[in-house]
Order: structure tokens, then sequence, then C-alpha cells
């Protein structure tokens, strides 16, 4: 009955709020809109190269879609050219020596060029080779011939004529998730989705119930005979609800907008959600125990919600250092990730990411447990 | 007549700070007491303990006939909080029906009391008005509307009549003297010596110690003076005068 009472006020006053409803909605699809468009230009970067007296059979070999070369003249230094025409590398040949020189602002084009170079060389090596080959088979060839004229027996001869066919190997793909327009984007999306919830749910939640302390209405509410549970579920149903929405909005615009393949069951990325929302709630309003202000809320977000973002599966965790890895295994942002990654992308049950959901609910019974304690200031009882 | 509050060599504190030491009160139903004392006298720590958002430190404190601090005990105390503690987003009726649910009240009470307890304060016509529009003194009365909204035995009332103009004033304390008339306690605190006067006991507090307690007639005639704030004045010298022997 009380709590329904909190959970209708929460409501009321989130809708006499419409900037907040605007930022909890309209703000989570601007940021993937634009994360969208950031990762999907990824693929056509070019890399402008000077070259200075460089071989032209191996110009023409690094030669491809993702490299621009340009001519310089002898004098021409190259440092000096990389900044004045802002070139990504530039490759100098003297004798048999070859030096690349890189702008490395953008480790991407130096990748790109450094990726070429090696490719040109092999591609060199080999054709080389090749001719190798090929004029050590015409000489075999000739001798054959020579000897089958001087043995008499045609029948040598024809054979060797049909010299062994090189197999042309022909390579398909198969993906085992996504596509060959799989781009970062896909990898992305599951965790924006999960840390959008996460980091609107912390905050609003947080300077809601820091309001609730500042102007003493919660000081008041508990001068009335309602348990403190009652009023954490008031305040976890209303910012659930919102968290539902905010998620079904999310999940809707990125498969209608972003044309993006959920393999995994809906209904299971709105648990993971709504767990991951409950997580942020119940540690919204605890940090903001420890705030005065909204701007001491605000401060929080550096310490609490960031690191998350980076433990959160961006980076790979297997690539972190060792004695980085045990971090992430403290941040609920991880398996709630985890756990979309998997839904969205390997198309997991219920039953696979189980343990991510379990984990999160204790996450959230943790931190409910010391929301009732941190109550215990302001009533005794 | 029955008691309905009782506090017996109540010490109180925060940690090791004492703020409250050897208070003993007792308040019949149907009283008025009145608090008295500069800011920081521990007014509001003493209210607090009383409706059970403290345990004592030392001593004991019955309402009703119960020990506090006790939770269900709280829905036959209506409370007004020192700030308006207030939802600004939310309007004046809004604000009443949810605190009054809160006070176990069920929707049909709701209806039926939210128009007293507005008119009590003057307040009918801008209950559907947001509080967040409200003057001071507006949001003052909605405090105390929500405080009588539940119709409490006991009333526990912190500086009810600050920013109030004077007519309403007097138009509150005739509420509140017809309230006692039907039974119900009243306990508030205040500096304003006018209110102090309207009460049937008072108990003038000082740096953490009861320093007069008693009507406020009996409290003139045994301090020979010829106000409240005479009383009040008087009793403070003497509480410094027996400090400087100790």
């Amino acid at each position: 009955m009380r709590t329904i009472a909190i959970f209708k006020r929460v409501l009321q006053e989130m809708f006499r709020d419409k900037r907040t409803l605007a930022l909890m909605f309209v703000a989570p699809l601007l940021i993937l809109t634009l994360i969208y468009f950031l990762f999907q230009s990824n693929n056509d970067q070019t890399a402008a190269l000077g070259v200075q007296n460089v071989n032209s059979t191996l110009v023409k070999a690094i030669d491809n879609d993702h490299v621009t070369i340009h001519q310089l003249s002898d004098s021409a230094s190259a440092k000096r050219v990389i900044r004045q025409k802002d070139y990504a590398g530039v490759l100098v040949q003297k004798g048999d020596k070859l030096t690349l020189t890189l702008q490395n602002s953008d480790q991407s084009k130096s990748a790109i060029l450094k990726q070429s170079l090696q490719a040109a060389q092999v591609k060199l090596k080999t054709k080389a080779m090749a001719t190798t080959l090929k004029a050590q088979g015409q000489a075999l060839q000739k001798l054959q011939q020579a000897l089958a004229a001087a043995t008499r027996n045609p029948n040598l001869a024809q054979n060797q004529a049909g010299a062994p066919k090189v197999p042309n190997y022909k390579l398909k793909t198969h993906y085992l998730y996504g596509n060959a327009d799989s781009t970062f984007f896909n990898t992305l999306l599951p965790i924006m989705m999960g840390f959008v919830v996460f980091f609107f749910v912390f905050l609003i939640s947080g300077i809601a119930l820091l309001k609730e302390r500042t102007t003493g209405t919660l000081y008041r509410l508990l001068a009335t005979p309602v348990k403190r549970s009652e009023i954490i579920n008031g305040y976890l149903v209303g910012y659930g609800l919102f968290a539902l929405i905010q998620t079904l909005l999310i999940v809707f615009y990125s498969i209608f907008v972003f044309k993006i393949q959920i393999l995994g069951s809906i209904w299971n990325l709105l648990i993971i959600n709504v767990l991951l929302a409950f997580v942020a709630l119940t540690l919204g309003l605890f940090i903001s125990t420890f705030a005065a202000s909204e701007f001491q809320m605000v401060q929080f977000i550096p310490v609490v919600v960031i690191p998350q973002i980076f433990f959160s599966g961006i980076i790979p965790i297997n690539q972190m250092a060792h004695w980085l890895q045990p971090i992430a295994r403290i941040m609920p942002l991880y398996y709630g990730a985890d756990a979309m990654s998997n839904v969205i992308q390997k198309g997991a049950n219920f039953m696979n990411i189980g343990f991510d959901l379990t984990i999160l609910v204790g996450f959230a019974v943790l931190f409910l447990m010391l929301n009732m304690v941190t109550m215990r200031r302001y009533r005794q009882v | 007549m029955s008691e309905t509050i009782h506090v017996s060599n109540l010490q109180q504190g925060y940690g090791k700070t004492v703020v409250l030491r050897d208070i003993n009160l007792s308040i019949q139903s149907g009283e008025i007491l009145a608090l008295i004392g500069p800011s920081g006298a521990g007014k509001t720590t003493l209210v607090s303990t009383i409706m059970g958002m403290l345990k004592p430190q030392q001593g004991q404190v019955t309402v009703l006939g119960q020990t506090m601090p006790n939770r269900q005990l709280l829905a036959k105390i209506g409370y007004m909080a020192q700030t308006d503690a207030l939802y600004e987003a939310l309007t004046g009726r809004e604000n009443l029906n949810f605190f009054g649910a809160m006070q176990g009240l069920t929707p049909g009470q709701l209806k039926q009391q939210i128009p007293h307890a507005a008119g009590v304060v003057n307040l009918q016509q801008d209950l559907d008005t947001r509080v967040q529009a409200y003057s001071g003194g507006m949001k003052r009365r909605l405090s105390l509307a929500i405080a009588l909204v539940s119709d409490p035995e006991l009333l526990i009332l912190d500086e009810p009549t600050v920013g109030i103009d004077p007519e309403l004033r007097q138009q509150i304390w005739q509420e509140l003297h017809q309230l006692a008339t039907k039974g119900k306690t009243i306990l508030l605190t205040t500096h304003v010596m006018e209110d102090a006067e309207q009460a049937d006991q008072l108990m003038m507090i000082r740096n953490g110690a009861a320093i007069a307690q008693g009507t406020p007639k009996h409290l003139i005639a045994a301090f020979h003076v010829d106000s409240v704030e005479a009383v009040f004045l008087k009793a403070g010298r003497q509480q410094d005068e027996n400090n400087r022997y100790i």
C-alpha cells in the first residue's frame, strides 16, 4: 500500500519534470546514433605516403585502395614533408636500404602503411620466386627435350609438356557471429545499451533521493510508520518502470533504425536491463548518502561510472594486464554487458546468462542492504 | 485524563556529545505543552527522541503508554517539521494525499480529512496549485495541514508559527485549543513568547537542560516577574550562576 503510494509519487514527480524525462528517453538514442555513425566510417580510411627514390616495382606493389602515393623530389627531408603536407608517412630508399618515417598521430594510419609495405615485400618476393621457378622450369624443359631428342623417346617429352598445375584456391569465409558487414558498432551496441540504462538510472535516482534528503522530505517520510524497505521498494518499482521503457525504446530503435540483428530473445534483454537498472538504482541511492548536493553527486560519475565503461568489455578483459583483470569482476556493468553481448550477438538463452544475472542480483541485494543501514541514520527503528 | 507523554531521566546526544541531560516531562491528554529555548538548546533533539527517531542514550520515553522508539505508534503522531519538507513538483493536495497515505489513511478517509485539514490553515483555494508556486507562509501552512490530516492523538509541531501572519496565527491557535478540548495532546517548540503564553504547560530548555517547568501563571508567580519572557531571562541567569559555582 505505502509502496504503491511512493511509486505513484515517483511517477508524478517524473512526469512533471519534462526535461529529465526527455533526457532519459532522447539522450540515449542520440548517443547511440552518434556511436553508430562514428564506428561505421572506420573501414574506408586512406593514408597518404610520400615516396623518395623508391624502386617503381616496389611502389607499384605498395599501391592499394588504402594508400595514396605521392612522389617526392630527392632533396626533401622526410620529417619536414610529413609536417608540411600532413602525410601519414614517407618512404625513402638509399641503395638497398628502405627507411619508413611515420607521422603516427593516428595509429590506424600507421598500421595501414606498415601492413601495405609488408604486403608489398611479400608480393615482390613471391614474384621473384615465381620468375626463378619459371626460368628453372624452362631450363629443365629444354634439357628434357634435348634428352628426348637424344634418346628418341617422344613419350617422355609429351609427358613433361603438361607442367604441374598450381591449385587455384578460392577462399570462402563463414562468420559464426555477425557477417562481413559487422563493424565495431555491433560489439559496442550491447555494451552501450547496458551502460546507458545504468548511467541514467544511477544519476536520476541518486539525485532524486538526494533531493529528498536535502529538502527534509526523507526525514518527514520516516516520521510516519513507513518501513525503510517500503521506501526503497517504491523507488525500485518507479525507476524500474522507467528503465524498462528506456530499454524497450533503445532495443526497438536498434532493431528498426540500425537494423541490428538480435539473435537472442528480447525478453532476456529486458530482464538484464531491468536488473542492471536495479543495481544502478540501489547504487545511486547508496552513493547519494555521501553527497551533500547535486554537484557532489555528479562528482561521483568519474569515480563510480567511468571506470565501469573500461571494464565493460569494450577493451577485451583477457587482453588486460593480469592484475587488472580482477577489477572487472567487481564492476556490475561487466556482468550486464557480458550478458547483453551474449544475447544479442550469440543468441544466448536464459540458462547461458544465468551466472551473470545471479551476480547482478547479488550486487542489487548488497546495495539494498547498505541502503537500509544508511537510512538508520534518520530513524533508528 | 491520561498521560500521553512521559519522559524520565532522559540523556540524549549524538555520538559522545551530550545534547540533553536530566529531562523529566509529563504531558496529559488534552494539554498543550510549549518547549521554549534559544536555537541550539536541544528542542528538536528532544522532539525527535519523543517521536522515536532517536533512541535515548539513557532514560526512558513513553508515548501513549508505549515505550519509544516504536514505528507503529508514529501513525498516531502528527508531525510538522522545522523545515518545510514538501514535494515542490506536486500540488498541495497531492502532498496531503501522499503523506496521508504514509500515515496509513485509506483513500476514503483522505477524501474526508483533506478538506478539513486544509480549511484549518486556509488553503482550500490553493490545494491544486503546485507547491513551488507557494509563498513561504503557504508552505508552512501546508506542513501544518499535513500534520493534521491523519487526525492524530498527539501533534508534534516544530516551530509551527514561523512565517505565519498574526491573523492566521490566532486562527491556528484557536484550532489547537479546540483540538485540545477534544482530548488531543499537542507538543510544540517555539521561541516566540506569545506562543508560549497560549500553552497550558511550559518547559524552558537552555544548554541542554530544563531550567523551568510549569504552567505560565505558576512560573510568573514563582519567579516574581510579570511575563513569560522575564521568567525565561531570570531562569537563564540562575542557570549561569549555578554553573559558575560548580
